[in-house]
């Protein structure tokens, strides 16, 4: 075994997502070049969905909402003589599953809804599960959990997806502070941190309401009791907690609260703005005047206010510093060693923020070619490295769901806008390590039948990393499918 | 692991009475004494769960979010959430208790330092990377065994550390006749991460079968729903957890979390449905747990209250003092837990927040001395370090 053997082998294992048959044959002739060839200007793959884009998805929403209102109409008036014929969904969206569609309108926009997610995340999976760019994928994804929507309402469900697809995925190798603007200023975003409600208190939409006037110009959504319009500092606070300075970044309350007053007008778009679709920019809710937020003066300009902060916040040594020390955490070690985020760090500010220097100064990094694999994958990540090494991928989202909700990861649903944990404490549950074993038997009760040498496929899913250990056992496994269940219960196959 | 216990067994079966030993166990981890802590995850609005109707600024401050007539009256000053009658039930009988102006030292109002402070009961974010609660269950250990065990499919902060602590959530079982687990447990012998999880896991399996707590099966006429986020999972998770706690052998110490107390915008619907799930939890545990609840004291914290003031869009924004929850079948009795800061403005906590009257780590350094006997030094230096200046509150449990 060369020290080449063990690069090819951490390169597929830990920079991507692990290996598929013949990968680390290909990474092995210049394992960082690999790695680097992957790194390209236009950003990570889109994955596949139906083809809506977000804004067809918000107005899909609305007549779902719409439908809904109605619905509850009817119940209160007598009943109509006809009953009412459940939309049609785009056959694009019924090719996942033959559900059957339910009688009650409302019933089958919302099945709808969920079937566009269900579309997306199987998407999404595939893609993990096939490319022969792991490390693009897995760099992708880390941005992905660094901008946190979860679907953790109705309407975001469909929403998860093409967030990642337009704002996430075309940036990850351009400019920090391209993807900054791409992922605050999205509908999902906007909806996810309940900025699209937020109102300034002395805009001229509030002093309107004040006066007694309707609430014009507004989504008004009709669920909601009347309300005083204001302020909601939820997004400002996570974009400088989560997305950009961290948490000791140096700002205080007053900057979180003076930011979410720069915020205010960025909304979506309602039911009274027609032709009018996603994001929009309201004059008449945005908070006037300057604001100052980290000691800096904004001066008033509406729309260009909060554009303005967002690209100071990108530019900030504090962002590179947190950002750079979690890429490390997430790449290389739970506790990452000083020296690999200081590196990174240097490539982010001597770039200015470019995400393709940083990508090649951790590739380039020797801290990140360290021997002994530090890290415990993620369930998302064992479960599509398992797919790979047995060279599949998903056809249903049955399978997947069942073991991914099991194992605490539901796709498009993570507990809060800090995302997935990237560390081994909260993952390595003894229920979970249960759970994993019966996933890894119920592939190989699958797939193992299949597999012509059992220990030939180790090697070729481990490649050096493999120890002789588990080489044995896999050897003398009773079965097919045990031995396929015994390498990716493997304590190497766990961790990367 | 049990060997503590066994020995004891072995030395009554071999007719030795060791009265002596015995009785500095009992004395350190009183016999049959549980635990639950449940942390409800996101900012729980402590002036929703128990609202003070008779505090003359509620209803000016909290506007559209103030309850309604349909409020659960407690006494002159507070009402519970309409969301919660099982624990007002108790609370009626005296087996519920709030704790209405509780928070933890952290003031960042970020969930994840605040979290991280409410888990580790450290003075400050980031000092350790254990939980109270597992440094708790290891200062008892030392006189005997204690096993703790969390619901859910991941591990939470809180019990995670040096002493070992299972965790179970619902699924399929173990296919008894595979060879794997036995396999698999071997190529571990020298993984210190995975070793001892895997281990631990089949253990609990084994625990959940014989237990009942699996609930494969019917449990009160009704199939038991497997997972999920609702009303009918919370009461099932409850009626697990009792399962387990009730089994010889099972777990005195437990951890559950709930998610979704992080409500900016469109609160009262939302927070109405968390609490119901709430409420249906600690009911499956109460009425799980039959005549094992007159030993069983839960703790509900949260990691921050919200503004006393409504926000702009329906909802409340990060704030300080909160609601806790104290409920058993063996609670002193009493009226509100802590101090009352009012909702005077300037009362309030940088003129936005409730008052963080009482340290949460008061609470439960007083319920782990009173509860389950733990030292007074362990609790101030290691269980919660350097909080001797923060005095256990005694006589709740």
């Amino acid at each position: 075994m060369t020290q080449k053997d063990l690069d090819a082998a951490i390169a597929v294992t830990r920079f991507g997502l692990g290996a598929r048959p013949g990968e680390i044959d290909a990474a092995g002739k210049d394992p960082r070049g690999w790695l680097k060839a992957q790194i390209r200007p236009e950003g990570a793959d889109i994955f596949k969905t139906d083809g809506e884009t977000s804004s067809q998805r918000l107005a899909e929403f609305r007549e779902y909402r719409q439908e809904r209102a109605m619905a509850r109409q009817d119940k209160a008036a007598p009943p109509p003589p006809t009953p009412p014929t459940p939309p049609t969904p785009p056959s694009s969206a019924m090719q996942m599953d033959a559900i059957k569609p339910a009688a009650d309108p409302v019933q089958a926009a919302r099945q709808f809804i969920r079937q566009n997610a269900a579309g997306d995340v199987l998407g999404r999976i595939q893609l993990a599960s096939e490319t022969d760019a792991g490390f693009r994928e897995r760099w992708a994804l880390f941005w992905a959990n660094h901008f946190t929507v979860s679907a953790n309402k109705v309407q975001l469900a469909g929403l998860v997806g093409p967030f990642e697809n337009e704002a996430i995925r075309p940036h990850v190798f351009g400019r920090f502070a391209d993807l900054l603007a791409a992922a605050e200023t999205h509908p999902a975003m906007l909806i996810y941190l309940d900025q699209a409600q937020s109102v300034g208190p002395n805009s001229r939409a509030a002093q309107f309401q004040r006066r007694g006037g309707p609430r014009r110009g507004l989504a008004r959504n009709d669920d909601q009791p009347r309300r005083t319009l204001g302020l909601n500092e939820n997004l400002a606070r996570e974009i400088l907690e989560l997305h950009t300075v961290g948490v000791d970044g140096g700002y205080a309350q007053a900057d979180v609260t003076e930011f979410a007053r720069a915020l205010t007008g960025l909304s979506i778009a309602g039911p009274r703005e027609p032709g009018v679709e996603g994001v929009v920019f309201r004059d008449a809710t945005h908070e006037p005047g300057e604001r100052t937020i980290m000691g800096v003066r904004y001066a008033q300009d509406g729309k260009a206010q909060a554009g303005a902060v967002l690209a100071d916040l990108a530019a900030k040594p504090q962002t590179a510093r947190f950002v750079c020390t979690k890429i490390a955490r997430h790449f290389v070690a739970d506790d990452p060693p000083p020296a690999l985020a200081a590196r990174l760090e240097k490539a982010w500010m001597a770039s200015r923020g470019d995400l393709g220097r940083v990508a090649e100064a951790l590739v380039d990094a020797p801290e990140a070619w360290a021997p002994q694999p530090a890290k415990l994958k993620t369930p998302y990540e064992y479960v599509v490295s398992s797919y790979r090494a047995l060279g599949q991928e998903p056809r249903g989202l049955g399978q997947v769901n069942a073991a991914l909700n099991g194992l605490g990861q539901r796709p498009f649903g993570a507990p809060s806008p800090k995302g997935w944990p990237d560390e081994a404490g909260p993952w390595a549950a003894s229920d979970a390590l249960v759970k994993r074993m019966q996933f890894a038997q119920q592939l190989g009760s699958v797939f193992g039948p299949r597999v012509q040498a059992p220990t030939e496929l180790a090697s070729q899913t481990l490649g050096a990393r493999l120890t002789p250990a588990v080489a044995t056992a896999i050897s003398r496994a009773e079965s097919r499918p045990e031995a396929v269940a015994l390498l990716l219960m493997s304590p190497e196959f766990q961790r990367r | 692991m049990t060997a503590p216990l066994l020995s004891r067994r072995a030395f009554a079966a071999a007719g030795l009475a060791l009265p002596f030993l015995a009785r500095v166990a009992e004395a350190a981890v009183p016999a049959g004494k549980k635990l639950v802590v449940v942390i409800c995850r996101g900012g729980m609005d402590g002036l929703s769960v128990a609202a003070p109707v008779g505090d003359p600024d509620y209803r000016a401050l909290r506007g559209g979010l103030a309850l309604g007539d349909d409020a659960l009256k407690l006494d002159g000053t507070f009402a519970l959430n309409p969301a919660l009658p099982a624990v007002h039930k108790l609370a009626l009988a005296g087996q519920a208790r709030i704790a209405p102006a509780a928070a933890t030292p952290d003031r960042a109002r970020s969930h994840f330092e605040a979290q991280d402070v409410l888990e580790t009961g450290a003075a400050g974010v980031y000092a350790t990377t254990s939980g109270w609660l597992n440094r708790a269950v290891q200062s008892m250990a030392a006189a005997g065994k204690v096993e703790a065990l969390s619901v859910g499919p991941t591990a939470p902060l809180i019990l995670r550390g040096p002493a070992p602590a299972g965790s179970w959530s619902p699924g399929r079982g173990v296919d008894a006749t595979s060879r794997l687990p036995t396999l698999l447990q071997d190529l571990y012998r020298d993984d210190p991460l995975l070793g001892p999880a895997l281990a631990r896991g089949l253990a609990t399996e084994t625990l959940a079968r014989e237990s009942g707590a699996a609930g494969d099966g019917m449990t009160g006429g009704q199939m038991r729903p497997a997972a999920g986020q609702g009303r009918d999972a919370a009461q099932a998770m409850g009626q697990s957890l009792a399962e387990f706690l009730k089994a010889p052998g099972g777990p005195q110490i437990a951890a559950v979390s709930l998610d979704g107390f992080d409500t900016h915008a469109n609160q009262a619907p939302l927070l109405a449905t968390r609490l119901a799930s709430l409420d249906a939890l600690l009911d499956g545990l109460h009425t799980g747990l039959g005549p094992v609840w007159k030993d069983t004291v839960v703790l509900v914290v949260t990691e921050f209250g919200r503004t006393a003031r409504a926000n702009g869009t329906g909802g409340t924004d990060h704030g300080t003092g909160s609601t806790a929850l104290v409920l058993g079948g063996g609670l002193k009795a009493g009226g509100i837990v802590g101090d009352w800061p009012t909702l005077k403005r300037q009362a309030l906590f940088e003129d936005r927040d409730v008052y963080p009257a009482l340290d949460m780590r008061a609470l439960e350094k007083g319920l782990l001395a009173d509860h389950l006997g733990v030292d007074r030094r362990a609790l101030d230096a290691t269980i919660f370090p350097d909080s001797a200046g923060v005095r256990p509150l005694l006589g709740i449990a």
